[in-house]
């Protein structure tokens, strides 16, 4: 990577926030070590001097990637020209467009077969968080509900700049793991995800319980009501259960306490 | 070369069926607009075989269906069919406007299928077999398209609601002036964009069994040690060559095609089911999501489909701008169309970058006048937003005249002499014209079959009128010459921009009305351009209220994908990826 | 004879590279002809339009130059003359917005009055699909397209949902980015307010006029104690007292948020200066 401009790398150092890798803590006589230190500066430029995009378009988010490694903005500078179509040679992947239903199946097993050490980025609204089309009946409202992301970068498209910049927050990323503390050299830290399911509607193995509760708590209910006489609506069944389950509705709680915490509002 | 002779007529002004399909017509629906009749659905077979065969209407451009439960129109207030089947047929050798025709679907929800008359209602008929839940009796393969099997019921119907449902049609209450912020995802206990039947069980959940095309490998007759069991290869939907999300299933035996069937949906975003949730207005920047290498001729046919229905007048300047700024994109699009295709074949990066550089050109142009690279939004009813800043025509008319002209060029001498282009472009891909036409394929594929068919020509629309310009044909419909089409359409549009850069006038750039106040009329259009990958037409429905009430895309690049089996069978797999290059997709239009 | 389109291919490309190479060797010692130099080593390029290929943006180094009309993500003027932000709360911005990302809430006094200012006001970047829809028909230029694209994040939540103080930008960073625009806006305002004034001076004749007439009358029924002009602006500088006074009894937190505030305007006036002199540098080419 070309060298920054000292005052570029500190404009947004305070967007910085410890991210997913660092929850294992660095063992404290390894701490002060000064031979890690320099495996680690050795370690990190290596790696992201040459990292390899996956090959992976969906939208339109997609031709403004090509765009990017095209002659304009070039990624060749970053080393990243080689856009691998196998993920079992690719670093990064870049979401780059809206994730359907459909595909999110296809795209999580691309995600489980990528090597360690492997990031996602997830490029432009959609992915981020299903972008305008998040209210649709086919659509995942963001990425990261399935796999984790890295790096998020905002817009509809992102322009090339846009996504350059959210690489190099990447490499940020990558400067400061730690070979010592990295998950994938240890046992049981790097985990595949379950491969989400498609049923009647898309549904990740993880929550099937949470499903099942509320899905069966319902028919009872809708017979329950059959049982009175009453008329079951027709739009509970294409909605889904009308009563929130009691996680949900700590879920919630716990959003709006969190929003008020931002606001700096009283609880 | 050219088989047609392209003169625009007006259709004939009534359905002149004969004695014997006389009581096939049941009436006539909204008189207003465009006209349409009701046919009895025992009968449109029998109408639809005389409108193609002693009439000529031998192109089925639109298939959609409309869901007219809680209609809130006067027109249909004693009409109690739920379902009612659309159809759009043109004429392709006379040219001219459309005929119309409904047929009101029973209670039974089957409909007679129209493929044994026009192979390229398959593609469409699944499409509303999957969102609307009509079945059509006599159908080769119904089966879902866009979305998956066991897919629980038929998002399109006006009573389903998805997971983020808030309300029937934006803006939101929630939104202002309480702004009772909260994600969607904190609503539903899962966190995600779904929603299970009552009772459903995940546990004991059972994908159905996947789809694989049949066909039976050659057996031969003097030789049977030469017999051999054909597999089934998947390509897609992560392939590098399959130009975004799309899937092809193919049935090989050794390296050649038996049978491909496309697979679609991996891309679907529900345009329809959210244009039908947006106001009239709002609708404009989702048009620019599909076809996302031209946004800016998405927008322009629908604002002609709008302004078709609600009568809006467009001034001279904006007539132009409109121009303009949609041959720039045919210009991109065959450029980038061009390159990819040489990717496919092999050369890697070269061809590709050449047009990108161009496009770069034209795309500067595009986000000075309207602010964005790809998602232009520039077009409004009525005109366009804004005037052209300072100093852009002078750039435009540079580009125009000199440096496009020149960099075509550039392309031409690289490629059309090249060898390996002929050696495997020639005679790969071929199907007749006529085969075209009956699979309802339209653009550069057609004219690279030797029909000069052009909406700008046979319909003309806007002021292509006034313009002097070709349309180019090349007679041998195969894969060279689909490249070579596009890159003379793109010597054309050069054509046309240099005379519209030159005469354009000063003046307004957008009518009054047709803001985000806007209200329609009650009634339908069907309203259709030549877009750079074929014909993009927009078929709306309103029942006077703020929204539309069906807002359906015809769109090139998903029904130009029914000729893509019937093309590959009987070349190598290598060649199926250079035939899906030549028709020219983007995933966002096919799935929408 | 076989090989002569492959030749000439060959040939057309060679072509290319050298004439490209051209191009950049002709804009050496700048590097690249039409570009300006910004500063910490940061150049802003302007493609030339009469060069055979393209230039190649070095960006994080290079910028390019972006054109006036070019749209990213909204932002909220703040009137930095009036000291206040051009928002009322009118909502028209979200409802016009097409995927509907727009969360505003109506500031209100004690007793629940309405007022014209929002209170708080989200725009939900991973919704936003950069229509301009809003600032085409935002009666008050309050709401504008930035710039900015610098914008990933390594957290979608909250990080994404901008919110008012996020958004807000002074009026100085507005007419740097968008000069054209911005002098038009300005022009117009100027017209209507003295439009405005003109109307309000015939109209308080007019009043005059009339109360020297009806104070020639003996009052027989008197009207209902309408509240003067002087009156208004009377209990419109109360009230902004005792917001001060309310603001100041707020605590650190609110201190701090001031603060933040100040810094972060400062900070985008900077920018905003960069921009103007990066603008005069261009049209001094």
């Amino acid at each position: 990577m070309a060298s920054l401009p000292p005052d570029f790398q500190q404009l947004k150092q305070d967007q910085l926030t410890p991210f997913l890798h660092d929850e294992i803590a660095v063992p404290d006589e390894l701490q002060a070590n000064v031979l890690i230190t320099t495996v680690d500066k050795i370690y990190n430029w290596s790696r992201r001097s040459s990292m390899w995009p996956l090959l992976f378009g969906l939208a339109c988010c997609a031709i403004e990637m090509i765009a990017t490694a095209a002659s304009r903005y070039d990624l060749a500078r970053f080393g990243m020209e080689v856009m691998r179509p196998s993920p079992r040679q690719s670093d990064l992947m870049i979401v780059s467009g809206t994730v359907t239903k459909k595909m999110v199946p296809a795209i999580v097993r691309i995600y489980n077969q990528m090597a360690e050490p492997r990031y996602v980025l997830s490029m432009g609204a959609c992915a981020t968080g299903g972008g305008p089309f998040k209210e649709g009946y086919n659509v995942v409202s963001g990425i990261d509900k399935y796999i984790p992301v890295d790096v998020y970068v905002p817009g509809c498209p992102p322009t090339p700049e846009a996504l350059i910049y959210g690489l190099l927050k990447m490499h940020e990323k990558v400067d400061r793991q730690s070979v010592t503390s990295v998950p994938w050299y240890r046992k049981d830290t790097s985990q595949f995800v379950p491969v989400p399911r498609l049923g009647p509607d898309v549904f990740d193995p993880r929550q099937v319980d949470l499903i099942k509760d509320t899905t069966l708590k319902a028919a009872a209910a809708t017979t329950a009501a059959a049982a009175n006489g009453a008329s079951a609506g027709a739009t509970e069944h294409a909605r889904g259960p009308a009563q929130l389950s009691d996680k949900a509705i700590a879920r919630m709680e716990e959003a709006k306490r969190r929003w008020r915490e931002k606001k700096g509002l009283p609880e | 070369m050219s088989q047609a002779t392209v003169v625009a007529e007006a259709p004939a002004d009534e359905l002149d069926l004969g004695p014997e399909l006389a009581d096939a017509v049941e009436g006539a629906w909204a008189e207003d607009t465009e006209k349409t009749y009701v046919i009895a659905p025992d009968r449109i077979l029998d109408v639809l075989r005389h409108l193609r065969d002693v009439q000529g209407y031998d192109f089925l451009s639109n298939l959609t269906c409309v869901d007219y439960k809680g209609y809130g129109g006067k027109l249909r207030a004693d009409v109690d069919a739920r379902l009612e089947i659309v159809y759009n047929l043109y004429n392709t050798r006379r040219g001219g406007g459309s005929i119309g025709l409904h047929v009101r679907v029973p209670e039974d929800e089957t409909v007679p299928s129209a493929t044994s008359l026009y192979a390229g209602a398959n593609l469409q008929e699944r499409e509303v077999y999957d969102l609307f839940g009509v079945k059509f009796e006599g159908h080769p393969n119904l089966r879902r398209i866009l979305l998956w099997d066991g897919f629980n019921g038929h998002p399109m119907r006006k009573d389903w609601q998805e997971a983020y449902f808030e309300e029937d049609v934006k803006p939101f209450r929630s939104r202002h002036p309480k702004g009772e912020y909260a994600f969607h995802e904190d609503k539903i206990p899962w966190a995600k964009n779904t929603t299970y039947p009552a009772g459903w069980d995940p546990d004991s959940w059972q994908e159905p069994v996947a789809y694989v095309p049949v066909s039976q490998a050659p057996h031969h007759e003097n030789e049977p040690h030469l017999d051999t069991e054909s597999i089934v290869v998947n390509l897609g939907p992560h392939h590098p060559s399959t130009h975004g999300v799309f899937r092809m299933l193919t049935r090989v035996e050794g390296e050649t095609i038996l049978a491909l069937e496309p697979e679609m949906g991996y891309l679907h975003r529900n345009h329809e089911k959210i244009g039908e949730r947006n106001t009239w207005l709002m609708n404009m920047p989702f048009t620019d999501r599909l076809d996302y290498l031209n946004s800016m001729s998405n927008n322009w046919s629908y604002a002609l489909a709008v302004e078709k229905l609600a009568g809006i007048e467009v001034p001279e300047r904006a007539e132009y701008l409109r121009v303009i700024m949609a041959e720039f994109t045919r210009i991109v699009n065959h450029t980038w169309s061009i390159g990819f295709i040489l990717n496919d074949l092999g050369a890697l990066q070269t061809p590709a970058l050449y047009a990108i550089e161009e496009r770069e050109m034209i795309l500067d142009l595009f986000e000075a006048v309207s602010g964005a690279r790809m998602m232009c939004n520039y077009m409004r009813f009525g005109g366009v937003v804004r005037d052209l800043p300072e100093g852009w025509h002078e750039q435009a008319a540079y580009l125009a005249n000199e440096r496009l002209p020149r960099a075509l060029d550039e392309l031409d001498t690289l490629l059309t002499e090249n060898e390996i282009l002929k050696a495997r472009g020639r005679g790969v891909g071929y199907l007749p014209v006529e085969d075209l036409i009956a699979l309802s394929v339209s653009g550069p594929m057609i004219r690279a079959g030797g029909l000069a068919y052009d909406i700008r020509k046979a319909e003309p629309y806007g002021i292509y009128d006034r313009f002097d310009f070709d349309v180019p044909t090349l007679p041998n419909s195969d894969i060279y010459d689909r490249y070579y089409i596009r890159l003379l359409e793109a010597m054309e549009s050069v054509r046309i921009l240099q005379q519209a850069l030159r005469d354009i006038p000063e003046g307004e750039t957008l009518g009054g009305r047709g803001g985000y106040t806007l209200r329609a009329p009650e009634g339908e259009v069907y309203s259709r351009i030549e877009a750079p990958k074929g014909e993009l037409g927009f078929y709306l429905a309103s029942d006077g209220k703020v929204a539309p009430w069906r807002y359906h895309v015809r769109s090139p690049s998903y029904i130009n994908l029914n000729a893509l089996g019937p093309m590959s069978i009987g070349y190598k797999v290598a060649d199926a990826i250079v035939i899906l290059g030549a028709i020219d997709i983007v995933l966002g239009e096919v799935d929408r | 004879m076989f090989g002569t389109g492959l030749l000439k291919g060959l040939g057309v490309t060679l072509k290319h590279a050298l004439d490209t190479f051209d191009d950049d060797r002709e804009s050496v010692p700048d590097r690249y002809r039409g570009s300006l130099d910004l500063g910490n080593n940061r150049r802003v390029i302007k493609q030339p339009i009469d060069q055979e290929g393209l230039l190649t943006i070095q960006y994080p180094e290079e910028k390019r130059l972006l054109p006036e009309r070019f749209r990213y993500i909204p932002m909220l003027i703040w009137d930095s003359e009036k000291d206040e932000d051009r928002c009322t709360a009118c909502g028209i911005c979200a409802k016009v917005c097409p995927p509907q990302c727009i969360w505003i809430v109506r500031d209100s006094d004690e007793d629940g009055k309405p007022l014209t200012r929002a209170s708080e006001f989200y725009i939900d970047a991973a919704v936003c699909m950069s229509c301009s829809f809003c600032v085409e028909f935002c009666p008050f230029d309050a709401i504008k397209m930035n710039h900015d694209y610098e914008l990933a994040v390594y957290d979608r939540y909250p990080q994404l949902v901008y919110d008012m103080a996020e958004l807000t930008v002074p009026l100085e960073y507005y007419a740097a980015l968008w000069p054209t625009q911005f002098e038009e806006e300005e022009t117009r305002r100027r017209e209507e307010e003295e439009k405005k004034r003109r109307q309000e001076e015939e109209k308080a004749a007019r009043l005059a006029a009339k109360q020297a007439e009806a104070a020639e009358k003996p009052a027989d029924a008197p009207a209902a104690p309408k509240r003067s002009a002087a009156e208004l602006q009377q209990l419109a500088r109360e009230r902004a007292a005792q917001r001060q006074a309310q603001a100041a009894d707020g605590g650190s937190s609110e201190d701090d948020a001031a603060a933040a505030k100040k810094t972060r305007m400062e900070e985008l006036k900077r920018k905003a200066q960069e921009r103007a002199r990066q603008r005069k540098l261009e049209s001094g080419e």
